[in-house]
């Protein structure tokens, strides 16, 4: 498989594409919760990643990664912006220069670890990890049909998040009130997961 | 050069999602302290709505600069998140004399600015603002 500045745009494109495109069901879903903000501020910086697309794809995958990640920081405005900003630096600061399937793992693992560090989180509190997490234990256990899998896992851990109660971020705020809705960055999760699992069976 | 060292002090920041509770509380600040203390806020999303930046946030450290440190003072969840990431985006001889204060913002500026209006150091300025952290 070879990855070249073609294939990294359309990946830009497929991660900032689902992201704008479900920019009101996230704001949605932070408005049960949060403070609303979660869509407007992801497409902000999505809409930054987009704008740079060329210049970011023309660079070695982990060079665009951490070029996406510098993008969120700097421009998303609420807490997932260092939260993924920190998840496509770590992307980008661990996956070799010339990478492949087997790089991926390692790197996730890295990337999320950063994430609770930054988060002061984990799985199991109602947030972008409880997708994260389930979908690196995937993508270790390899095997076949990983690809659908891991979008069918991510799917599931976000659909997860309903039930669970906020201890981290706005929505602890509401104890109880937490219960009975999809964490917003859960979804946004699993939107990129899947975008990019639909994109890795393109390049196939 | 007239008027107080800048770095006789340890420097304030204050960082809100709201412009406005930025500037107010930055003007309670100024009435204590008036000009011994490094004083910058900043507050906002990048496009000016309700949120934080972290070029703003860097931007504030920038102006509130001082060599005894600066202390940053927060609001909610994303302007803690976005200040931590912003000291590590600092060049490294800045990052150690960075700290946030884990207070309420108005009340934790104020005695923040008071206690560093008396040279005391980044660590007792810290100490002073986190005294009002509910128990």
């Amino acid at each position: 498989m070879t990855i070249d500045a073609a294939a990294r745009a359309r990946l830009i494109r497929a991660l900032a594409g689902t992201v704008i495109a479900h920019a009101d069901e996230l704001t949605g879903l932070d408005q049960a919760i949060g403070d609303g903000d979660h869509g407007l501020n992801m497409k902000r910086g999505f809409e930054t990643v987009l704008a740079e697309a060329d210049t970011l794809a023309a660079q070695p995958l982990p060079a665009m990664l951490a070029g996406i990640g510098k993008t969120l920081v700097m421009r998303v405005g609420g807490a997932s912006g260092p939260l993924y900003g920190t998840l496509f630096l770590t992307l980008g600061k661990t996956l070799p220069e010339e990478s492949g399937m087997a790089d991926a793992a390692p790197a996730l693992e890295a990337a999320v670890a950063a994430v609770k560090a930054r988060g002061k989180s984990d799985a199991g509190q109602k947030t972008m990890l409880d997708v994260l997490v389930p979908v690196l234990e995937e993508l270790k256990a390899g095997g076949e049909g990983l690809p659908a899998r891991l979008a069918a896992t991510a799917h599931a851990a976000a659909e997860a998040t309903v039930p669970m109660r906020a201890v981290r971020g706005r929505a602890s705020f509401l104890g109880e009130r937490s219960v009975g809705h999809m964490d917003p960055g859960a979804r946004s999760s699993a939107l990129m997961v899947e975008a990019v699992v639909t994109w890795l069976e393109e390049q196939a | 050069m007239t008027g107080p060292d800048a770095n006789a002090n340890v420097g304030i920041v204050i960082v809100s999602h709201s412009p406005d509770v930025a500037r107010g509380t930055a003007d309670m600040v100024r009435q204590m302290v008036g000009d011994e203390v490094p004083l910058a806020w900043c507050g906002g999303n990048p496009d000016g709505g309700l949120g934080t930046s972290v070029p703003a946030i860097l931007d504030a450290i920038d102006r509130a600069w001082s060599e005894r440190g600066v202390a940053i003072l927060v609001d909610l969840g994303g302007a803690e998140t976005n200040s931590e990431m912003a000291i590590e985006m600092l060049p490294e001889e800045r990052q150690g004399r960075v700290l946030l204060c884990n207070a309420p913002i108005v009340e934790g500026a104020v005695m923040a600015g008071t206690e560093a209006s008396a040279g005391s150091t980044l660590e007792e300025v810290r100490r002073t603002a986190e005294e009002l952290r509910p128990a």
